[in-house]
């Protein structure tokens, strides 16, 4: 039966193993896999399960401090909220399977992201996201939108989970390949965790939630490989979501957690029967022995094959203690799901699959998901992008034309029309929810709240991934509604690992999110990589999406973007230089994305962000808004519509143009309003603090004169999104 | 005061009403199963909103076959206050205990808004703590929330003063474009003729304490706690 891999014949179809691989499996399980161990294989060693390509790279990530409990490698990453509690959370992608079928597709990112949440013991308490689409324009950009933005509130809504924050831009890059990322975040007693290793032999495996079925085969690999003009034909391999089953799910898990029943537990998602059978065993240094013929399952005639690569949604695999299996029983039939002792832990080391009374599958564990191949992939550098001279982007004749433009276009219009499709409020507990810096979510029972957000600018990543690694937006923002920052998931959403100069961007990328994590105590505790985002060789803008968690010991004291009153003074916090590289000004100006985008200064970042909470802390600021795309007139522009109250504007300092102080995107920076500007200047240290104007009025007024009311900006703002949908 | 919500399976707003009956009435409600057959002794009886059995075959069908409903209906009928918010006005509606049905919104989307509603009496159990004509601003969320229902059945209902809350303007206003689902007379909520059952898609609970934002649900459970403590 033993066999060398030197002299084996592979068969034609590898399963999206390269040859090599191949003959490591042989090598492995000394003879030549059958179809079920090598499907196995197959996805266990997919660049989505194994992070094959990035794995050199996310080693480099900061993963601990003292507020994690968990760091990556779980289902999600858990850190310390005080008083006993814990916030447990994660993002990741379902970009390929949602550009196929955006409703399901995006439905069951949502679905999946809940799980491995609550698979930690967590109820799941805020939902995120992070979109990408093509340019507007584009045939297929409307269609993608609506079933996306469908498919999430779809799930959110009827689940019961508020979704709270996210956000949506288009770039033409992505008009093949759209990026759907999902986050939740959960709450959980800090001493019942729940965690994969299914220590002990001896012990019942038990499948329970809706049957398998034959979607989503395969899924893994397809979300492994480069997209092209036929890829809508691969829309067997999209799963099928059922939110109402993972209610049941989710309340059934959280009963049973309850008690003492669970010694290990694992979602299937990804992968899987497979992932989640070789998870446990793997962290639990045991072998697990499945009777196939005992998986529920939707269709007969399905083989083992079939069974271990389905990836039928809302179906968990958990470890009892022996003897738990009758309480565990009464609880799902209760919730009305499907459950059933599919197996149990053995010495063996071993995952072997039973069907018909015999082995159809027998492969070591350890090698199954140690030996998985390990690229360091060659890599180039992107180049150095040039300076961009403020002097050398044109000064717009009407800068409140501009304005008016930028707030009423693509990339700045209100995303109402997104969000209002999503239950942002159940759960009673959003104190603040879509269109602010932050959301805001009160932890349940306590004066606590939870700040949270996702970002990525990723035509600063394309330009300079070191610079544009860097997650200080993340932290600026939920710095902006008060909260202290916690930790990040990140989900890498690049193109094809294959090509150096994507892996150049990777690299960078990671590199600075790494030095910006260190910086600013904001450690990476979970996360998910997307690679292979392109279609016939064009790759996306590199988007590392950040999704950031802070935390408000009092919930009360949480601040908002809008302008409150007439009157106040309105203060720049942080430093102006003018920075129009890769602003958004510029490209409105006609000026091309490849210029340094606005680099960031660490240090000047977290005494700006500390000098932000203190003085929210202290009751000294009314409203605060960080200063992102669209530099300073933009925010103020946001802040005004939001408190439906006007702003007058002094001369900038005397060595910057108009344009460049305007809508210079200088990092670091902050607005906000006050009563009490001589207490907020007092404070600030060694941070630059500068009065640039009062509220007040019906408009923006320039000190050139030039105004615009906020009810004409509002309108624009708010047209664009409506319009471009209702668009024939 | 006693009180006590159904769960049905897919409730999802059943712990944010518990929280908001606690509040009002200083006691936590008896959270009743859907497979139950008896309810326990209470003043008020709640069909909380979220999306029972998924919403499928159609929004509320399912629940209205659960083993509770026959107890539901018997008390409602010997007078018990019953309120049903969203999913709960579907139920309402599918077991007769509220005529008309909900219809897909008029937009075809899942709106999540806070609106404007406006306070059509304030001589029942649940509007005593309003003034009449009122605006409230309360939150929504719903996909099937456009009241229907045949002319014959709305002029009767107006002519009983059975509509109890209405979308509307800032002002009070009936406009068009303040009817946020497309709802005949644009009404969000619904007396029966006796008045002591209520449905509406309206979420009180969402607006009954300060972080929340608004707060012009709480009279509504400060009402009910009020007029039927005894």
């Amino acid at each position: 039966m033993m066999a060398d891999s030197k002299n084996t014949p592979r068969p034609n179809d590898l399963m999206g193993l390269t040859p090599d691989e191949y003959d490591r499996v042989v090598d492995i399980l000394g003879r030549p896999p059958n179809l079920t161990e090598l499907g196995i294989f197959s996805v266990m060693w997919s660049e989505h399960c194994s992070y094959k390509s990035s794995k050199k790279w996310l080693k480099t990530l900061p993963t601990e401090g003292p507020q994690v409990i968990c760091g990556p490698g779980e289902n999600a990453g858990v850190v310390d909220i005080g008083d006993g509690q814990a916030a447990i959370f994660k993002i990741e992608s379902h970009n390929h399977p949602s550009f196929i079928e955006p409703y399901q597709g995006a439905a069951t990112g949502v679905g999946g992201i809940l799980r491995d949440v609550f698979t930690m013991g967590a109820r799941p308490v805020t939902n995120l996201n992070a979109l990408r689409f093509g340019d507007p324009q584009h045939p297929k950009t409307k269609h993608l939108l609506a079933g996306v933005v469908a498919g999430i509130g779809g799930y959110g809504n009827c689940i019961g989970v508020p979704t709270v924050g996210g956000e949506v831009n288009f770039d033409p890059s992505y008009n093949g390949n759209i990026l759907v990322n999902a986050m939740t975040v959960g709450i959980a007693p800090a001493d019942r965790i729940f965690y994969s290793a299914a220590a002990g032999t001896g012990l019942p495996v038990v499948y329970v939630g809706a049957k398998t079925g034959r979607d989503g085969i395969h899924g893994a690999t397809m979300a492994s490989a480069e997209f092209d003009d036929d890829s809508e034909e691969k829309r067997p391999t999209v799963q099928v979501g059922d939110p109402f089953k993972e209610k049941l799910l989710l309340e059934a898990c959280l009963e049973l957690m309850a008690t003492d029943a669970i010694v290990a537990i694992q979602d299937m998602g990804a992968a899987g029967l497979t992932s989640s059978s070789v998870e446990m065993a793997s962290k639990g240094n045991v072998g697990i022995a499945l009777d196939m013929d005992a998986v529920p399952r939707r269709e007969t005639g399905m083989t083992a094959y079939e069974l271990m690569l389905s990836e039928s949604q809302e179906r968990m695999l958990m470890v009892l203690r022996p003897g738990a299996e009758d309480r565990a029983m009464a609880i799902f039939r209760k919730w009305e799901l499907d459950c059933a002792v599919v197996g149990e832990t053995d010495s063996s080391g071993r995952l072997r699959l039973r069907e018909n009374g015999e082995y159809v599958a027998d492969i070591p564990v350890p090698p199954l998901v140690a030996n998985a191949p390990e690229y360091d992939r060659p890599w180039t550098p992107t180049p150095a992008a040039p300076v961009l001279d403020a002097a050398d982007v044109p000064a717009a004749d009407d800068l409140c034309d501009v304005l008016k433009r930028l707030i009423g276009g693509p990339h700045l219009a209100s995303r109402r029309w997104v969000w209002e499709q999503y239950d942002s409020q159940v759960m009673a507990d959003t104190v603040h929810g879509p269109g602010g810096d932050a959301a805001v979510t009160r932890v349940h029972g306590t004066e606590k709240a939870l700040a949270t957000t996702t970002d990525c600018t990723p035509r600063y990543v394309a330009a300079d991934p070191v610079e544009g690694g860097k997650v200080a937006e993340a932290w600026r923002n939920l710095t902006a509604v008060g909260a202290r920052p916690l930790a990040v998931t990140n989900n890498l959403d690049f193109g094809n690992p294959e090509r150096p100069e994507i892996m150049g961007q990777l690299g960078g990328a990671l590199q600075g999110m790494g030095e910006a994590c260190r910086a600013l105590g904001f450690p990476v505790v979970s996360g998910n990589v997307s690679l292979y985002n392109e279609t016939n060789g064009r790759g996306i803008l590199p988007t590392p999406v950040i999704g950031g968690v802070g935390l408000l010991d009092d919930a009360r004291r949480h601040m908002t973007l809008a302008l409150k009153d007439e009157g106040e003074v309105i203060l720049l916090i942080g430093k102006a230089d003018g920075w129009l590289g890769c602003s958004l000004y510029a490209r409105f100006m006609g000026v091309a994305d490849h210029f340094a985008p606005p680099p960031v200064d660490l240090d000047a970042e977290r005494a700006a962000g500390d000098l932000i909470r203190a003085l929210i802390a202290e009751g000294e600021i009314t409203a605060c808004h960080d200063l992102s795309d669209g530099g300073l007139l933009c925010a103020l522009a946001e802040m005004a519509m939001a408190g439906n109250i006007g702003a007058s504007l002094d001369n900038p300092p005397a060595d910057l143009p108009l344009h460049a102080w305007f809508y210079g995107e200088d990092q670091g920076r902050y607005l906000v309003t006050t009563n009490q500007p001589e207490n907020v200047l007092r404070r600030a240290g060694s941070v630059p603090v500068a009065v640039i104007g009062r509220t007040g009025g019906t408009a923006l007024t320039l000190p050139n004169g030039d105004h615009i009311s906020v009810a004409a900006l509002a309108a624009v703002h708010e047209e664009w999104l409506p319009g471009l949908m209702a668009a024939p | 005061m006693n009180t006590a919500v159904i769960v049905f399976p897919g409730s999802n707003c059943d712990r944010d009403v518990a929280v908001a009956l606690q509040a009002a009435t200083g006691r936590p409600p008896v959270m009743v199963w859907h497979r139950e057959t008896e309810l326990p002794p209470t003043d008020l009886i709640v069909l909380p909103g979220g999306f029972s059995y998924g919403d499928y075959l159609r929004c509320g069908a399912m629940a209205a076959t659960s083993p509770i409903i026959p107890a539901v209906k018997a008390r409602a009928a010997a007078g018990t206050p019953t309120l049903g918010i969203c999913n709960g006005f579907q139920v309402l509606t599918e077991i007769g205990l509220l005529p008309g049905a909900l219809l897909r919104n008029r937009d075809l989307r899942f709106i999540c808004r806070e609106v404007n509603i406006r306070v059509e009496r304030n001589d029942t159990a649940f509007t005593a703590n309003y003034a009449q004509g009122q605006v409230l601003r309360i939150p929504v969320a719903h996909h099937d929330g456009n009241y229907f229902a045949d002319d014959d059945t709305i002029a009767r209902m107006e002519d009983n003063g059975q509509v109890a809350f209405r979308y509307c303007g800032p002002n009070g206003e009936l406009t068009d474009r303040d009817n946020v689902n497309g709802s005949r007379s644009n009404i969000a909520g619904l007396y029966n003729e006796g008045r002591n059952v209520l449905g509406l898609m309206p979420h009180p609970e969402r607006a009954a304490d300060l972080l929340q934002g608004v707060t012009d649900g709480a009279p509504m459970f400060a009402s009910l706690a009020a007029s039927l403590a005894a």
